[in-house]
Protein backbone atom coordinates (compact mmCIF):
# COMPACT_ATOMS: atom_id res chain seq x y z
CA UNK A 1 0.00 0.00 0.00
CA UNK A 2 1.20 3.50 -0.80
CA UNK A 3 2.06 5.69 2.17
CA UNK A 4 2.70 9.42 1.86
CA UNK A 5 3.54 11.39 5.00
CA UNK A 6 2.07 8.64 7.15
CA UNK A 7 -1.22 8.47 5.23
CA UNK A 8 -2.10 5.25 3.47
CA UNK A 9 -3.66 5.11 0.00
CA UNK A 10 -5.21 2.02 -1.54
CA UNK A 11 -5.41 3.66 -4.98
CA UNK A 12 -2.28 4.81 -6.74
CA UNK A 13 -4.30 7.02 -9.08
CA UNK A 14 -4.85 10.60 -7.97
CA UNK A 15 -7.53 12.67 -9.67
CA UNK A 16 -7.85 16.23 -10.86
CA UNK A 17 -11.09 18.18 -10.76
CA UNK A 18 -10.55 20.64 -13.64
CA UNK A 19 -12.06 20.78 -17.12
CA UNK A 20 -15.04 18.47 -16.49
CA UNK A 21 -18.18 19.34 -18.44
CA UNK A 22 -20.25 19.45 -15.24
CA UNK A 23 -19.85 18.87 -11.49
CA UNK A 24 -21.97 15.73 -11.80
CA UNK A 25 -19.72 14.21 -14.48
CA UNK A 26 -16.71 15.05 -12.30
CA UNK A 27 -18.25 13.38 -9.27
CA UNK A 28 -19.11 10.21 -11.19
CA UNK A 29 -15.70 10.08 -12.88
CA UNK A 30 -13.82 10.42 -9.60
CA UNK A 31 -15.93 7.63 -8.15
CA UNK A 32 -15.17 5.42 -11.17
CA UNK A 33 -11.44 6.16 -10.89
CA UNK A 34 -11.33 4.86 -7.31
CA UNK A 35 -9.00 7.72 -6.37
CA UNK A 36 -8.71 8.84 -2.75
CA UNK A 37 -6.90 12.15 -3.25
CA UNK A 38 -8.02 14.95 -5.58
CA UNK A 39 -6.45 18.22 -6.56
CA UNK A 40 -8.37 21.48 -6.41
CA UNK A 41 -7.39 25.02 -7.38
CA UNK A 42 -8.08 28.37 -5.71
CA UNK A 43 -9.72 31.24 -7.56
CA UNK A 44 -11.78 34.34 -6.89
CA UNK A 45 -15.45 33.77 -6.19
CA UNK A 46 -17.46 34.72 -9.29
CA UNK A 47 -19.51 37.59 -7.88
CA UNK A 48 -22.01 37.19 -10.73
CA UNK A 49 -22.55 33.55 -9.76
CA UNK A 50 -21.68 33.22 -6.06
CA UNK A 51 -23.66 29.99 -5.68
CA UNK A 52 -21.28 28.14 -8.02
CA UNK A 53 -19.42 25.98 -5.51
CA UNK A 54 -17.50 22.78 -6.30
CA UNK A 55 -17.74 21.81 -2.63
CA UNK A 56 -21.42 20.96 -3.21
CA UNK A 57 -20.37 17.80 -5.03
CA UNK A 58 -17.01 16.87 -3.48
CA UNK A 59 -17.27 14.62 -0.43
CA UNK A 60 -14.53 15.59 2.00
CA UNK A 61 -14.92 12.32 3.89
CA UNK A 62 -14.19 10.36 0.74
CA UNK A 63 -11.38 12.41 -0.80
CA UNK A 64 -8.28 13.91 0.69
CA UNK A 65 -7.90 17.39 -0.77
CA UNK A 66 -4.66 18.33 -2.44
CA UNK A 67 -5.01 22.07 -3.14
CA UNK A 68 -2.66 23.29 -5.84
CA UNK A 69 -0.97 26.63 -6.29
CA UNK A 70 -1.74 26.77 -10.00
CA UNK A 71 -1.43 30.25 -11.42
CA UNK A 72 1.51 31.15 -9.17
CA UNK A 73 4.45 32.59 -11.10
CA UNK A 74 6.91 32.84 -8.24
CA UNK A 75 7.48 31.57 -4.71
CA UNK A 76 5.70 34.53 -3.13
CA UNK A 77 2.48 33.94 -5.06
CA UNK A 78 2.62 30.21 -4.34
CA UNK A 79 3.06 30.83 -0.61
CA UNK A 80 0.11 33.25 -0.62
CA UNK A 81 -2.07 30.65 -2.38
CA UNK A 82 -0.93 27.94 0.04
CA UNK A 83 -1.97 30.02 3.04
CA UNK A 84 -5.32 30.79 1.44
CA UNK A 85 -5.84 27.08 0.76
CA UNK A 86 -5.23 26.23 4.40
CA UNK A 87 -7.54 29.04 5.53
CA UNK A 88 -10.21 27.67 3.16
CA UNK A 89 -10.19 24.43 5.08
CA UNK A 90 -7.97 22.69 2.56
CA UNK A 91 -5.78 21.14 5.23
CA UNK A 92 -2.01 20.81 5.19
CA UNK A 93 -1.54 18.94 1.92
CA UNK A 94 -0.32 21.03 -0.96
CA UNK A 95 0.58 20.45 -4.58
CA UNK A 96 3.15 23.18 -5.07
CA UNK A 97 3.14 24.52 -8.62
CA UNK A 98 5.15 27.51 -9.78
CA UNK A 99 4.77 28.04 -13.51
CA UNK A 100 6.03 31.42 -14.75
CA UNK A 101 5.60 30.71 -18.47
CA UNK A 102 1.97 30.29 -19.57
CA UNK A 103 3.04 28.86 -22.92
CA UNK A 104 4.90 25.84 -21.55
CA UNK A 105 3.57 25.77 -17.96
CA UNK A 106 6.96 24.33 -17.04
CA UNK A 107 7.77 24.66 -13.35
CA UNK A 108 10.42 27.07 -12.05
CA UNK A 109 12.85 24.90 -10.06
CA UNK A 110 14.44 27.71 -8.04
CA UNK A 111 11.16 29.30 -6.96
CA UNK A 112 9.73 25.84 -6.23
CA UNK A 113 12.62 24.99 -3.91
CA UNK A 114 12.37 28.39 -2.17
CA UNK A 115 8.63 27.98 -1.61
CA UNK A 116 9.08 24.40 -0.39
CA UNK A 117 11.56 25.53 2.26
CA UNK A 118 9.14 28.17 3.58
CA UNK A 119 6.00 26.02 3.44
CA UNK A 120 7.55 22.95 5.09
CA UNK A 121 8.48 25.20 8.03
CA UNK A 122 4.85 26.35 8.17
CA UNK A 123 3.68 22.77 8.55
CA UNK A 124 2.48 22.05 5.03
CA UNK A 125 2.85 18.61 3.50
CA UNK A 126 4.41 19.77 0.28
CA UNK A 127 4.23 17.77 -2.95
CA UNK A 128 6.13 19.84 -5.50
CA UNK A 129 5.34 19.62 -9.21
CA UNK A 130 8.72 19.57 -10.95
CA UNK A 131 10.39 19.02 -14.22
CA UNK A 132 11.87 15.52 -14.28
CA UNK A 133 15.15 16.67 -12.73
CA UNK A 134 16.78 14.04 -10.48
CA UNK A 135 19.02 16.55 -8.68
CA UNK A 136 16.12 18.87 -7.96
CA UNK A 137 14.08 15.91 -6.68
CA UNK A 138 16.85 15.14 -4.17
CA UNK A 139 17.11 18.78 -3.12
CA UNK A 140 13.36 18.93 -2.54
CA UNK A 141 13.22 15.77 -0.46
CA UNK A 142 16.11 17.13 1.61
CA UNK A 143 14.06 20.31 2.08
CA UNK A 144 11.19 18.27 3.50
CA UNK A 145 8.91 17.58 0.55
CA UNK A 146 6.75 14.52 1.35
CA UNK A 147 6.69 13.39 -2.29
CA UNK A 148 7.88 14.66 -5.65
CA UNK A 149 5.73 15.05 -8.74
CA UNK A 150 7.85 14.98 -11.89
CA UNK A 151 6.10 15.70 -15.16
CA UNK A 152 5.71 13.13 -17.90
CA UNK A 153 5.18 15.90 -20.43
CA UNK A 154 3.79 19.46 -20.22
CA UNK A 155 0.43 19.97 -18.48
CA UNK A 156 -2.60 19.21 -20.61
CA UNK A 157 -0.65 17.92 -23.61
CA UNK A 158 -1.57 14.20 -23.36
CA UNK A 159 1.87 13.34 -24.76
CA UNK A 160 2.72 10.66 -22.21
CA UNK A 161 6.06 9.93 -20.54
CA UNK A 162 8.57 11.92 -22.58
CA UNK A 163 10.92 12.16 -19.60
CA UNK A 164 11.42 8.43 -19.12
CA UNK A 165 15.20 8.48 -18.66
CA UNK A 166 15.11 11.15 -15.94
CA UNK A 167 12.09 9.65 -14.15
CA UNK A 168 13.88 6.30 -13.94
CA UNK A 169 16.75 8.05 -12.13
CA UNK A 170 14.35 9.93 -9.83
CA UNK A 171 12.62 6.66 -8.89
CA UNK A 172 15.95 4.91 -8.28
CA UNK A 173 17.19 7.69 -5.97
CA UNK A 174 14.09 8.92 -4.16
CA UNK A 175 13.40 8.29 -0.48
CA UNK A 176 9.96 9.87 -0.85
CA UNK A 177 7.16 8.66 -3.13
CA UNK A 178 7.37 9.63 -6.80
CA UNK A 179 4.08 10.64 -8.39
CA UNK A 180 4.25 11.12 -12.14
CA UNK A 181 2.06 14.07 -12.98
CA UNK A 182 1.07 15.97 -16.10
CA UNK A 183 0.81 14.97 -19.72
CA UNK A 184 -0.38 11.41 -19.08
CA UNK A 185 -2.93 11.20 -21.87
CA UNK A 186 -3.85 7.53 -22.18
CA UNK A 187 -4.12 4.47 -19.94
CA UNK A 188 -1.02 3.07 -21.67
CA UNK A 189 0.94 6.13 -20.46
CA UNK A 190 0.06 5.55 -16.82
CA UNK A 191 0.74 1.84 -17.17
CA UNK A 192 4.20 2.74 -18.47
CA UNK A 193 4.88 5.05 -15.53
CA UNK A 194 3.71 2.44 -13.03
CA UNK A 195 5.72 -0.34 -14.71
CA UNK A 196 8.79 1.88 -14.27
CA UNK A 197 8.14 1.88 -10.54
CA UNK A 198 6.39 5.19 -10.02
CA UNK A 199 4.52 5.13 -6.71
CA UNK A 200 1.44 6.84 -8.15
CA UNK A 201 0.21 8.99 -11.02
CA UNK A 202 -2.00 12.04 -11.19
CA UNK A 203 -4.43 12.40 -14.09
CA UNK A 204 -6.83 15.23 -14.82
CA UNK A 205 -7.15 16.35 -18.43
CA UNK A 206 -7.15 12.93 -20.09
CA UNK A 207 -10.13 11.81 -18.04
CA UNK A 208 -11.99 15.12 -17.95
CA UNK A 209 -11.94 15.73 -21.72
CA UNK A 210 -12.59 12.12 -22.79
CA UNK A 211 -15.68 11.32 -24.84
CA UNK A 212 -16.98 9.36 -21.85
CA UNK A 213 -15.06 10.55 -18.76
CA UNK A 214 -16.62 7.97 -16.44
CA UNK A 215 -15.54 5.02 -18.58
CA UNK A 216 -12.14 6.61 -19.18
CA UNK A 217 -11.65 6.99 -15.42
CA UNK A 218 -12.24 3.26 -15.08
CA UNK A 219 -9.75 2.56 -17.89
CA UNK A 220 -7.09 4.64 -16.12
CA UNK A 221 -7.75 2.86 -12.82
CA UNK A 222 -7.26 -0.54 -14.47
CA UNK A 223 -4.07 0.63 -16.20
CA UNK A 224 -2.60 1.93 -12.95
CA UNK A 225 -3.34 -1.36 -11.25
CA UNK A 226 -1.95 -3.39 -14.17
CA UNK A 227 1.23 -1.32 -14.28
CA UNK A 228 1.78 -1.65 -10.54
CA UNK A 229 1.24 -5.40 -10.54
CA UNK A 230 3.66 -5.72 -13.48
CA UNK A 231 6.29 -3.71 -11.61
CA UNK A 232 5.92 -5.85 -8.50
CA UNK A 233 5.93 -9.05 -10.57
CA UNK A 234 9.22 -8.07 -12.21
CA UNK A 235 9.42 -7.37 -15.93
CA UNK A 236 11.62 -9.41 -18.22
CA UNK A 237 14.85 -7.82 -19.41
CA UNK A 238 14.84 -5.79 -22.63
CA UNK A 239 17.30 -7.23 -25.17
CA UNK A 240 18.53 -6.28 -28.59
CA UNK A 241 18.62 -9.67 -30.31
CA UNK A 242 15.73 -12.07 -30.72
CA UNK A 243 15.47 -15.07 -28.41
CA UNK A 244 13.08 -17.89 -29.37
CA UNK A 245 10.20 -18.58 -27.04
CA UNK A 246 9.89 -22.19 -28.31
CA UNK A 247 12.57 -24.87 -27.71
CA UNK A 248 15.49 -24.88 -30.15
CA UNK A 249 16.03 -28.60 -29.64
CA UNK A 250 13.86 -31.35 -31.10
CA UNK A 251 13.69 -30.01 -34.65
CA UNK A 252 15.81 -32.84 -36.14
CA UNK A 253 12.82 -34.39 -37.88
CA UNK A 254 12.45 -31.33 -40.13
CA UNK A 255 15.79 -31.54 -41.87
CA UNK B 1 -18.06 54.29 0.66
CA UNK B 2 -16.07 52.52 -2.02
CA UNK B 3 -14.33 49.17 -1.80
CA UNK B 4 -12.76 46.89 -4.36
CA UNK B 5 -13.96 43.30 -4.18
CA UNK B 6 -12.42 40.67 -6.46
CA UNK B 7 -11.18 43.43 -8.72
CA UNK B 8 -14.56 45.16 -9.02
CA UNK B 9 -15.09 48.69 -7.64
CA UNK B 10 -18.24 48.69 -5.50
CA UNK B 11 -20.25 51.13 -3.39
CA UNK B 12 -21.31 49.79 0.02
CA UNK B 13 -22.91 51.30 3.11
CA UNK B 14 -20.50 52.80 5.66
CA UNK B 15 -19.95 50.53 8.65
CA UNK B 16 -20.53 47.34 6.68
CA UNK B 17 -18.78 44.45 8.38
CA UNK B 18 -17.30 41.51 6.50
CA UNK B 19 -20.06 39.26 7.89
CA UNK B 20 -22.72 41.69 6.57
CA UNK B 21 -21.16 41.82 3.15
CA UNK B 22 -20.85 38.02 2.85
CA UNK B 23 -24.47 37.72 3.94
CA UNK B 24 -25.55 40.16 1.20
CA UNK B 25 -23.79 37.96 -1.36
CA UNK B 26 -25.17 34.73 0.11
CA UNK B 27 -21.64 33.58 0.79
CA UNK B 28 -21.86 32.54 4.45
CA UNK B 29 -20.17 29.29 3.61
CA UNK B 30 -17.08 27.87 5.27
CA UNK B 31 -15.55 27.19 1.87
CA UNK B 32 -15.00 30.89 1.11
CA UNK B 33 -11.89 32.52 2.52
CA UNK B 34 -11.61 36.27 2.92
CA UNK B 35 -8.47 38.30 2.40
CA UNK B 36 -8.80 41.98 3.35
CA UNK B 37 -6.00 44.39 2.42
CA UNK B 38 -3.62 41.47 2.02
CA UNK B 39 -4.46 39.82 5.36
CA UNK B 40 -6.36 36.54 5.62
CA UNK B 41 -9.24 36.93 8.08
CA UNK B 42 -10.25 34.11 10.39
CA UNK B 43 -13.95 33.32 10.55
CA UNK B 44 -14.15 34.77 14.06
CA UNK B 45 -13.05 38.14 12.65
CA UNK B 46 -15.93 38.45 10.14
CA UNK B 47 -18.34 39.85 12.75
CA UNK B 48 -15.95 42.43 14.12
CA UNK B 49 -14.05 43.44 11.00
CA UNK B 50 -15.62 46.60 9.53
CA UNK B 51 -14.75 47.42 5.96
CA UNK B 52 -13.09 50.80 5.40
CA UNK B 53 -13.35 53.21 2.49
CA UNK B 54 -10.79 51.91 -0.02
CA UNK B 55 -10.64 48.38 1.43
CA UNK B 56 -9.45 45.77 -1.03
CA UNK B 57 -11.27 42.50 -0.51
CA UNK B 58 -10.56 39.14 -2.08
CA UNK B 59 -13.11 36.35 -1.76
CA UNK B 60 -11.48 33.07 -2.71
CA UNK B 61 -12.75 29.51 -2.95
CA UNK B 62 -11.81 26.11 -4.29
CA UNK B 63 -12.57 25.44 -7.94
CA UNK B 64 -11.82 22.49 -10.19
CA UNK B 65 -8.14 22.14 -11.05
CA UNK B 66 -5.43 19.64 -11.74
Amino acid sequence: MLTIAGRKFRSRLFGGTGKFSSPEVMKESLAASGCEMVTVALRRVDLNNPADDIMRVLDRDRYLFLPNTSGARDAGEAIRLARLARASGGGEWLKLEVTPDPRTLLPDPIETLKATEVLVKEGFKVLPYINADPILALRLQDAGAVAVMPLGSPIGTNQGVLTRFQIEIIIAQARVPVIVDAGLGAPSHVAEAMEMGADAVLVNTAIAVAGDPVRMARAFALAVEAGRIAYEAGLGAVRKDAAPSSPEDGLGFLR
Amino acid sequence: MKIVCNGQALEIAPGTRVADYLSQLGLETPSVVVECDGMILSREEYESHALQDGSVLELIRFVGGG
